[in-house]
């Protein structure tokens, strides 16, 4: 404990209280449903296109065919959706992650399992001929699976459940070896790069309407185990031995860990590529707000999500007019500063 | 005079205080016969002269076969005659034209990633770490990429922009994002552990940054910058070789001049800073070296991957010395990657594979291994 008091989200938290702002405990979540709210509203109002108000609603309530209708019914609905359920999805998958692994650097793309997904999606174009979504989002689904379970796997056999460096190197591992494969698949075939670069490029727009409902049942069993992992949780991050004294079955809580680690995240970045920072932003800033408590944490960090995603997308719709720039890459600008802000801090937080 | 078998070392000056400690042999890493004649003592080990021997050996085995194989196999021999001044008008042009270039830029590139691995490995005092880690590789990746996309066409603009423009950039990328790894884990002092974070994040940065230029390309340019991004000799000139050389040529001498402080630095600060070695110094002066050995030869050849990681690795481990052997890792690396390439032009039938490829596909379980093993040992 003493350790933990010299992290600076503890410090937050004192220098919070000290000068009158609310402390842990007062940061309910209404603050980020509002915002979710606010950014759904800017992510169908405001786009390349500009929409008067009027156009947009509309195109929301009685559709008529105008290009405003289109637009908005059949663009920037669809995309909203996704960054939603895929936002929520990646918060939730990274402060897990980083329950599970006690690592703070955790997080879906640096730790390969992207890398995984992008090698079987280019697989399914490069050997089967499949160039459709809906066909090649399965095999990214089994890819992030199988480099998830390659990532921990190397991470825990490691002194004593991985150190940042430990783990951070697995996936650079991952991700070269994975990375390898697929270019070796991508040198030969010029049509998988042509589908590939879009994908692994990480956005929210530009993909199929109704692949939100496809993804919907397998977030919907993601977040339920997520939610039933969180005391869990919050017993493992006192160590493997005080929560098994204290009656947790620690086996079970980490094989419900990992599989709603894969099903959230696999399905992410299936859908929509690897979109990476999202997870780790989400975890870093909803602990910062409401402490070491994992079902606070993951209630916040999954709207902390959603809001991460929709307000890069928003943002990269906004700043490259008339092109756009991809939601990935975005959050990369925003999100390796703060990765490296976390790295410089003296002691980085442990977890 | 009289020789003695030295079993295990005793003092502590022999002990190194580092993690390298747990790669070492299974003899500690010393040991070999000690040379006395009155006051003077001298410390001799086979292995030492012994192992660099093989490796030149494999590396001109290499050399040979590397020459040989080709559309137009030229036997062995003739290839021994020809690099000696003899053999046939024909076989001569295709040797020193063709082939020639693409093996002898292998083998500068192996070296100087090899070399450049050690120094970065001594430096972090992990077996784990390697140059692509300090950001230079995603830099120059970065450079190069943005010459192929936005400098138009470039087999159009009569290839001066491909020979000169993207080695040029390739190294600009990889210099600036070396200094902003460098800058933004420099906060008093140096610390081997933040280097790789703060690499790794800025690599995520920066790899980012290439996958929104391939969007933005061609496909046609969005293809070679494939090939370009996954390192590949293919398209080795001697124009490439002599980029890579001279930064080799002058790193050695600069190392030779290092080797003190390198040496010094594989132990705790505080004994580092008792013998003498100004730290900061030192370690700007190693990393510098690292940083432009490895942009040179990503300049040349495009990111091969591992070969810096996994040459001072096997190298550490042949020698059974405590800190990555310099010269060895050099010959090493030279040698495993001409051996990739002869392995990726071959091994798949008519398909050629990029020679980055395949010492990725070899190195990445490499690493993973180390990375298990390095917990068994540590096992706590």
């Amino acid at each position: 404990m003493a350790r933990y008091e010299k992290g600076a989200d503890v410090d937050t938290f004192d220098a919070h209280s000290a000068s009158g702002r609310p402390t842990r405990h007062g940061q309910g979540p209404a603050f980020l449903i509002a915002l979710v709210a606010v950014a759904v509203v800017c992510s169908v109002a405001l786009g390349t296109k500009t929409l008067t108000i009027p156009q947009v609603w509309h195109g929301l309530w009685n559709p008529t065919g105008t290009e405003g209708d289109v637009i908005v019914r059949s663009l920037r609905l669809p995309r909203t959706c996704l960054a939603l359920v895929t936002g929520v999805a990646l918060g939730v998958a990274g402060v897990l992650m980083q329950g599970h692994t006690r690592n703070p650097i955790a997080d879906p793309v640096l730790l390969g399992v992207s890398a995984g997904a992008g090698l079987f999606v280019v697989a399914g174009i490069f050997l089967l001929g499949i160039t459709t979504l809906h066909g090649y989002v399965w095999f990214g689904f089994l890819g992030a699976m199988l480099a998830g379970v390659v990532v921990f796997a190397v991470g825990r056999s490691a002194r004593g459940g991985a150190s940042p460096i430990t783990l951070a190197l697995g996936g650079a591992a991952a991700h070269a070896l994975f990375g390898a494969l697929t270019a070796a698949m991508l040198v030969l075939d010029e049509r998988a790069l042509d589908v590939y670069r879009f994908w692994t490029v990480g956005s929210v727009g530009g993909r199929p309407a109704d692949i939100t409902y496809d993804m919907l049942p397998f977030v919907v069993v993601g977040l339920v185990l997520a939610a039933a992992n969180a005391s869990t949780l919050n017993a493992l991050s006192m160590g493997e031995d005080v929560a098994r004294a204290l009656g947790v079955r620690v086996g079970l809580g980490r094989l419900t860990g990992m599989l709603a680690i894969t099903l959230l995240t696999g399905v992410a970045v299936a859908a929509c590529g690897p979109i990476g920072f999202v997870g780790l932003m989400a975890a870093h800033i909803a602990r910062a707000r409401v402490g070491p408590d994992h079902r606070r944490m993951l209630l916040q960090a999954g709207l902390l999500g959603a809001i991460l995603l929709l307000g890069a997308d928003i943002l990269g719709r906004l700043v490259a007019r008339p092109g756009e720039l991809p939601a990935g890459i975005m959050l990369a600008f925003v999100g390796a500063p703060v990765f490296i802000h976390l790295v410089r801090r003296r002691r980085s937080a442990r977890l | 005079m009289k020789a003695v078998r030295r079993p295990r070392p005793s003092t502590a000056a022999s002990e190194p205080a580092t993690a390298n400690r747990a790669s070492l042999g299974r003899d500690g890493g010393v040991g070999g016969i000690a040379l006395r004649v009155g006051p003077l003592s001298a410390r001799c080990r086979p292995r030492v002269l012994l192992v660099p021997c093989v490796v030149v050996l494999a590396l001109i085995t290499a050399f040979i076969v590397g020459v040989a194989h080709g559309d137009v196999p030229i036997p062995a021999l003739d290839v021994v005659r020809i690099l000696l001044g003899g053999g046939n008008a024909v076989d001569r042009m295709i040797v020193i034209e063709f082939r020639l270039p693409r093996v002898v830029v292998g083998a500068a590139v192996g070296a100087a990633l090899g070399l450049s691995g050690a120094i970065v490995q001594g430096i972090a005092r992990n077996p784990l770490a390697s140059p692509e880690i300090l950001g230079v590789t995603s830099g120059a990746a970065v450079g190069a990429v943005s010459v192929i996309v936005l400098g138009g066409s470039y087999g159009a603009v009569g290839g001066h922009l491909a020979r000169i423009g993207i080695p040029s950039a390739a190294i600009v990328g990889g210099l600036t994002a070396a200094a902003a790894v460098y800058l933004l884990a420099l906060r008093g002092g140096l610390s081997g552990n933040r280097v790789l974070l703060v690499g790794i994040g800025i690599q995520a940065l920066l790899s980012s940054l290439v996958s929104w230029l391939l969007i933005k390309a061609s496909i046609v340019d969005a293809g070679r910058a494939i090939v370009w991004l996954t390192g590949s000799l293919n398209a080795a000139t001697w124009d490439d070789a002599v980029a890579v050389t001279p930064a080799l040529a002058l790193a050695l001498p600069a190392m030779s001049m290092l080797s003190f402080p390198f040496g010094a630095l594989n132990f705790d600060d505080d004994t580092a800073g008792a013998l003498g070695v100004r730290l900061d110094a030192a370690r700007s002066m190693l990393l510098l070296t690292a940083v432009v050995l490895t942009a040179t030869a990503t300049a040349a050849a495009g990111p091969i991957a591992f070969v810096a990681l996994v040459s001072p690795q096997l190298a550490l481990r042949l020698l059974r010395t405590a800190t990555p052997p310099l010269l060895t890792s050099a010959l090493l690396g030279a040698a495993l990657t001409i051996w990739a390439d002869v392995l990726g032009r071959t091994a798949f039938g008519d398909k050629q594979l990029p020679v980055g490829i395949l010492t990725a596909a070899l190195g990445a379980p490499y690493l993973m291994y180390l990375l298990v093993r390095s917990g068994k040992t540590h096992g706590r």
